[in-house]
């Protein structure tokens, strides 16, 4: 796509506008391309979902989507920023202050508390750890567990580490939250609680979502599905294609 | 995000418990085994050291420490006192014998003859009785070794007869002397009875004590001992180093205590490196999660060096504690009398725990930072 294609598409309430990527890993002498030339817009108020079978590319195509692994080819745009054009750490910069991640086992950290684990960005970000956990316990009862906020993860049942991760994932106001199989570990009313709760505190106008599931019983919830086959998007639209 | 490392670390009560005993253990073994070597071959030296007042020691040229020494003639004493800048001079014998107790034990002893006159050649304090008990006839004062050794019982030893080379000694008092390095039981008594004592050849003087007058340094009083006498003079700095030097040079605990310490720091590295390994990787994720989040390489840095120096200094406090209660515990225990802690060694081992944990840090820090963030997503 023309640089001038990718600039309009940046302007026009797109989160993310990713194009030509293209991603190959070694596996001793053979390279291996997982995604093909990817061009996919996310846009900005709309709580997306990435769906595919397991090796699809679909955790390789949000990794590189956030920052954190590198394509081998094309460009990734997020909120207006080519981010592999910044340097490492004005990266990681970035992603500390534009980016939300919730990951599928919640990877808290088990000797600290709730408020101080969903505190975590802020303290990163230079805060005061009072000051950080105080707005971590708000972010908390915002998701209705500020009762558990003194407690350990180990205390705490999956469901409620889930909204500690989404707090901590929120906690810093990003722009951009990713999530990787976020109701992977929970029933299917608690899934569903879970990504209510995703569409009402991470998306809006100037915000975007988007999330890595293989969960059916919630594909009802997007607002958008793109559907990826060996490392091509072969679907986008608002709901699954038939025979999926 | 140091507060969170601290917290991550002693949260993970067994891993935090086994690092700080790894370096604790080490720098106990370092330390301790370093304090008893040095407080050791410091005993080559307690022959020079228990006699305060000489300034110089004059022997045979041959003579090396205060146990290893040839006898002079006589004739050497008055050598010594006509030699300008010598204030006075005293004669010094030092020789083994055997000694019967009333209970039939034999003992071998170290004889010490100090001068008639003036009684140079004793220790400065006494803990039982005065120096002045030498005047009485047979008179022998023992060292607080010989106290424990011969006197285990606790019967107190004064006025206890004994058979000194076929001659009759009674001990009327106690020295508070440095115990040498083999830690034999000492005798001090007037050189005259001394020579009784100890039979021998003609020649039997071990050393002339010499005093400088004032306004002669000892070195230089040496260098004219030497020159115009023949013999051989040391300082009594410079004598009490040849006692340490000869230890070093004719034992092999120099090589059996480095390999101690070495062993310690070993240990050291070995029980800190692994705990340390298992405690970065039962926590990869979680570091991970941080670098995903935006945690820079730089403070995942600072992290693990805030766990190391916790760690360190919990672990290096307790092991320099457990060498200040073992010298401590021990110190009425005549082996280990006027036992210390030379300021340096705990220097030393603090070197030690750094360079352990900088070096176990580093090994873990590696797999921090080779764990690319999007792991996480896998």
């Amino acid at each position: 796509m023309a640089e001038t294609d990718i600039q309009a598409a940046t302007t026009a309430k797109a989160a993310i506008c990713s194009r030509g990527v293209t991603r190959d890993f070694k596996a001793g002498q053979q390279t291996i391309t997982v995604l093909h030339g990817i061009d996919v817009d996310i846009r900005a108020g709309e709580l997306t979902y990435v769906v595919g079978e397991s090796g699809s590319g679909k955790t390789t195509l949000i990794s590189i989507m956030c920052g954190i692994l590198w394509p081998t080819e094309g460009e990734v745009k997020v909120f207006g920023t080519d981010i592999y054009d910044l340097s490492d750490t004005e990266l990681v910069e970035f992603r500390l202050n534009n980016i939300g991640f919730i990951f599928q086992q919640y990877n808290l950290i088990p000797s600290i508390d709730a408020a101080n684990n969903a505190a975590v960005p802020l303290i990163a970000q230079g805060m005061d750890r009072l000051e950080a956990r105080e707005k971590a316990v708000a972010m908390l009862e915002k998701l209705n567990i500020g009762n558990q906020a003194g407690k350990l993860p180990s205390q705490l049942s999956g469901g409620q580490q889930q909204r500690v991760a989404i707090a901590r994932a929120l906690v810093h106001e990003p722009r951009l939250v990713v999530c990787d199989e976020p109701t992977a570990a929970l029933d299917a009313a608690s899934g569903r609680r879970v990504m209510d709760l995703l569409r009402e505190v991470a998306v809006a106008e100037d915000r975007a979502c988007i999330i890595v599931t293989h969960d059916n019983r919630v594909f009802d919830l997007a607002d958008r599905i793109l559907v990826l086959e060996d490392g091509r998007i072969t679907h986008d639209g608002s709901e699954m294609p038939e025979g999926h | 995000m140091i507060w969170i490392a601290i917290r991550m670390l002693t949260g993970d009560a067994q891993k935090f418990y086994g690092l700080v005993f790894g370096i604790a253990f080490s720098t106990l073994l370092i330390t301790q085994q370093l304090t008893i070597f040095v407080n050791l071959i410091e005993r080559g030296a307690s022959g020079t050291y228990n006699v305060s007042s000489a300034d110089v020691w004059v022997m045979d040229p041959v003579s090396r420490t205060t146990d290893v020494n040839f006898p002079m003639p006589s004739t050497a004493l008055d050598k010594v006192r006509g030699v300008t800048g010598v204030e006075w001079a005293v004669p010094h014998l030092r020789a083994g014998a055997s000694v019967r107790t009333s209970e039939g034990d034999l003992e071998g002893v170290s004889v010490i003859g100090v001068d008639d006159a003036t009684l140079i050649g004793l220790p400065k304090r006494m803990t039982v009785g005065s120096p002045d008990v030498l005047s009485q006839p047979d008179s022998v004062i023992i060292d607080d070794v010989g106290l424990t050794r011969m006197f285990e019982d606790g019967r107190s030893p004064i006025g206890e007869r004994l058979e000194l080379n076929d001659q009759r000694a009674v001990i009327r008092g106690v020295a508070d002397a440095i115990p040498s390095f083999t830690s034999q039981v000492t005798l001090y008594t007037k050189y005259s009875q001394a020579l009784r004592y100890v039979p021998g050849t003609r020649n039997r003087l071990s050393f002339v004590l010499v005093g400088a007058e004032h306004g002669v340094s000892p070195e230089e009083l040496t260098r004219r001992i030497e020159e115009q006498t023949g013999l051989r003079a040391r300082t009594r700095d410079e004598f009490a180093q040849d006692g340490v030097d000869f230890i070093i040079q004719n034992t092999g605990i120099p090589l059996n205590f480095g390999i101690t310490v070495l062993l310690g720091f070993i240990v050291g590295v070995a029980i800190v490196g692994l705990t340390f390994s298992l405690f970065i990787r039962d926590n990869i994720k979680q570091f991970g999660a941080l670098k995903a989040i935006g945690v820079t390489n730089g403070k995942i840095r600072k992290m693990v060096a805030a766990q190391a120096g916790l760690v360190g200094l919990i672990g290096y406090g307790l092991g320099v504690l457990g060498t200040v209660f073992f010298i401590w515990g021990f110190s009425g225990n005549p082996t280990f009398k006027g036992f210390y802690i030379p300021w340096q060694i705990p220097l030393i081992s603090m070197a030690a725990v750094f360079v352990i944990l900088a070096l176990t840090g580093w090994l873990a820090l590696r797999n921090v930072l080779k764990t690319e963030p999007a792991s996480v997503f896998r």
